[in-house]
């Protein structure tokens, strides 16, 4: 009844199949569709279809198979079986929370399915934990956090009050910022996931001497405190990664958030052809502006295809070393794996303006460059 | 000042929980009927005040959609289905009222679709005030403290000092001698579960308001509800409101006290870790404690009932 199945071209993909010398891929994807966290599943899902979409024959060769986690682990667990089970899926992808992450990917690179993720991608996998199934295509967790901590370094940001839910990614979040933050950390909280109201934690900002507020609250969350904040009088500056003002948080938000900086590999003015691209034709089919999410599943969706033209699936080695050298057009510009197979990118620092009637973000200048992860030396492959 | 802030906090999440809790109370003590779906028709108010609210432009319109409609959507639910369930046990009605809610939330999804709806703020209910003290705090919570307060004023004097009062509390007593007496108790019940259903939507329609609007907003507040509604004492209002207080001040100030008292003991992240659980499991402790002294909850009408 919350299922909501959508096959994607899958008579078309048969009909073709001898075309394109490779088998269709079977790929499944679990993301949040509803509640709070439904911005970010829904972006995700729209960037990879546009992607398939924008690939023309290629695309067709992908047959999707969509479900909604309902952000809840439980509910991952039983579609990723299902999946793997009944609909036997060669490749999962889709799942946005981390503690999702953890409850899945495990376990689904352990019955030999490749696994690229769009967006979480806790620490836990990337160091000791790392598989030569799982690909993470947007970042590792604490990136943004560690460009955040290095940008508020540079801007002589002296006392920070640092907050992030209580999960794999929210700790990954604080530990990531704190490693490249030279400043003081004055308090250190750690919200529930899901909550909805912040008064306490407000109140606990207004008591502090931080001279700026470090804060990692992705989907309804973040909007839930931006409102909240606004709306309290406490005036100290916000920073954090562009999961607390991505596009699909700005308008609920609306003027409270204009001027604040935030740090991203990616954002709608990187100037490069496929990004320009992307971004008009996300605007055309949508009608909206794509945030990160869309971004990043758009990238997962075209590195799928690369490696589908170069290697049969049948081959998982050939087809590992396909997907590992990333060679495909990414709306990033420049885009590698490292050798724990998750990126090595640029981040940027955005600040959050008004073009025309919609809030967005515009980079205004660099923050980490090439920039991998701390966990690399620990994964063994 | 930080404690004064968290105080009142702690106050306004007991006046919303007192919103819904009263509801509740009132139908589980005048019908004997465990309503499941309270916290759907709560969702039904925050939806009806975005949906007004963003049709209009007008915030305080939005709000008076929020009591008309979860009334209305309470009064149809209460003739069409729960009707029929007074004379069942309470597995039935349990099961019967979370049907309803898988009704309510897939029929909401339907109309508004998955996403959170926000509501804005009127300029004259946003920003901040000073108090004396020197304290700034949010002006719209303010505000829901002086609706709670008021609905439980307006709920006590029509409990106690009007006709329909004297009638509730005699359907309470003894539902089949006031039939007897010519009361219609199928119209006094529908009332009843209807103002019930609007108290439920009005507290949705304010919390939407400083947080969002969106499916299933409901059941973790309906969960709470109970709590109070057994620690009050079921069927008393004045039970639910001092229950909704003490579940909102403690929750509120276990979750700003405890990381701080922890962490003295322990590092910073361990002692959030740990303080954050022991702060969600105080409520639960509470209601033990008031439990085992008095299982009729603290203004039950006795262990018997």
């Amino acid at each position: 009844m919350k299922l909501k199945r959508l096959l994607i071209g899958g008579a078309a993909a048969i009909a073709l199949a001898g075309a394109a010398g490779a088998e269709p891929v079977k790929v499944g994807m679990i993301t949040t569709l509803s509640g709070g966290g439904a911005g970010l599943g829904v972006d995700t899902r729209d960037g990879f279809l546009l992607a398939l979409k924008n690939a023309g024959e290629a695309g067709q060769q992908v047959e999707l198979v969509i479900e909604d986690d309902q952000q809840k682990p439980d509910v991952a667990v039983q579609i990723a079986d299902k999946m793997i089970q009944s609909d036997q899926v060669d490749v999962l992808t889709g799942i946005v929370w981390s503690n999702l992450a953890m409850a899945v990917v495990p376990a689904a690179v352990a019955q030999d399915k490749f696994y690229l993720s769009t967006n979480a991608a806790p620490s836990q996998l990337a160091g000791a934990g790392c598989h030569p199934k799982y690909f993470s295509v947007s970042y590792q967790n604490d990136n943004l956090h560690e460009a955040a901590g290095a940008h508020a370094t540079d801007a002589g940001i002296g006392k920070v009050f640092i907050m992030a839910p209580n999960y794999p990614a929210g700790q990954d979040s604080l530990a990531g910022f704190k490693r490249y933050y030279k400043g003081e950390v004055v308090s250190e909280v750690y919200t529930q996931v899901g909550q909805t109201d912040y008064a306490g934690e407000i109140a606990q900002i207004r008591a502090s001497d931080a001279d700026a507020v470090f804060f990692f609250l992705p989907g309804g969350m973040g909007i839930a405190f931006m409102k909240q904040y606004a709306e309290s009088g406490v005036g100290k500056p916000l920073i954090g990664p562009a999961f607390s003002f991505s596009q699909d948080i700005l308008p609920a938000v609306g003027d409270a958030a204009l001027g604040v900086k935030n740090t991203a590999q990616w954002s709608k003015d990187l100037e490069n052809q496929p990004n320009a691209a992307f971004v008009e034709t996300f605007q055309a089919e949508y009608g909206r502006l794509p945030s990160l999410y869309a971004a990043q599943a758009y990238d997962t969706a075209n590195l799928l295809l690369s490696a589908m033209a170069k290697a049969d699936l049948d081959d998982a080695d050939a087809f590992r070393a396909a997907l590992a050298q990333a060679d495909f057009p990414s709306v990033r510009g420049k885009f590698r794996f490292g050798p724990n197979q998750h990126p090595i990118q640029d981040y940027y620092v955005r600040e959050v303006v008004r073009e025309g009637d919609v809030l967005t973000n515009k980079i205004i200048g660099p923050a980490m460059a090439d920039h991998g992860d701390a966990y690399a030396e620990q994964c063994k492959m | 000042m930080l404690l004064a802030e968290q105080a009142l906090n702690g106050l306004q999440y007991g006046m919303m929980l007192f919103l819904m809790a009263a509801g509740l109370t009132l139908v589980f003590g005048v019908m004997g009927l465990i309503n499941l779906a309270h916290g759907s028709l709560y969702m039904a108010g925050a939806f009806a005040c975005a949906a007004v609210a963003a049709a209009t432009g007008s915030f305080w319109l939005g709000l008076a959609a929020s009591l008309v409609a979860a009334a209305a959507a309470g009064a149809l639910v209460e003739i069409a289905v729960i009707r029929r369930l007074y004379a069942r046990d309470h597995l039935d009605q349990v099961l019967a009222t979370f049907a309803l809610i898988l009704v309510f939330s897939e029929g909401t999804r339907w109309l508004f679709g998955s996403f959170p709806l926000y509501l804005t703020l009127p300029p004259s209910l946003s920003g901040a005030v000073m108090l004396p003290g020197g304290l700034h705090y949010p002006l719209f919570r303010l505000v829901i403290i002086g609706f709670g307060a008021a609905v439980a004023l307006g709920l006590w004097w029509l409990i106690a000092r009007t006709r329909l009062g004297i009638r509730i509390r005699a359907g309470e007593a003894d539902r089949e001698m006031i039939g007897a007496l010519g009361v219609d108790i199928a119209r006094l019940y529908t009332i009843v579960f209807a103002l019930g259903a609007a108290l439920a939507g009005f507290a949705g329609a304010l919390v939407g308001t400083i947080q969002s609007v969106q499916v299933g907003m409901g059941e973790p507040v309906l969960i709470l509800a109970f709590v109070v509604v057994v620690i009050g004492g079921i069927g008393s209002i004045k039970g639910a409101f001092v229950g909704a207080l003490l579940v909102g001040m403690t929750d509120t100030l276990g979750k700003a006290l405890l990381p701080g008292l922890l962490s003295r003991m322990w590092d910073a992240a361990s002692a959030n870790t740990v303080g954050a659980s022991l702060a969600s499991v105080l409520i639960y402790v509470l209601m033990a404690v008031v439990l085992i002294l008095r299982p009729q909850g603290l203004f039950g009408a006795g262990a018997g009932r």
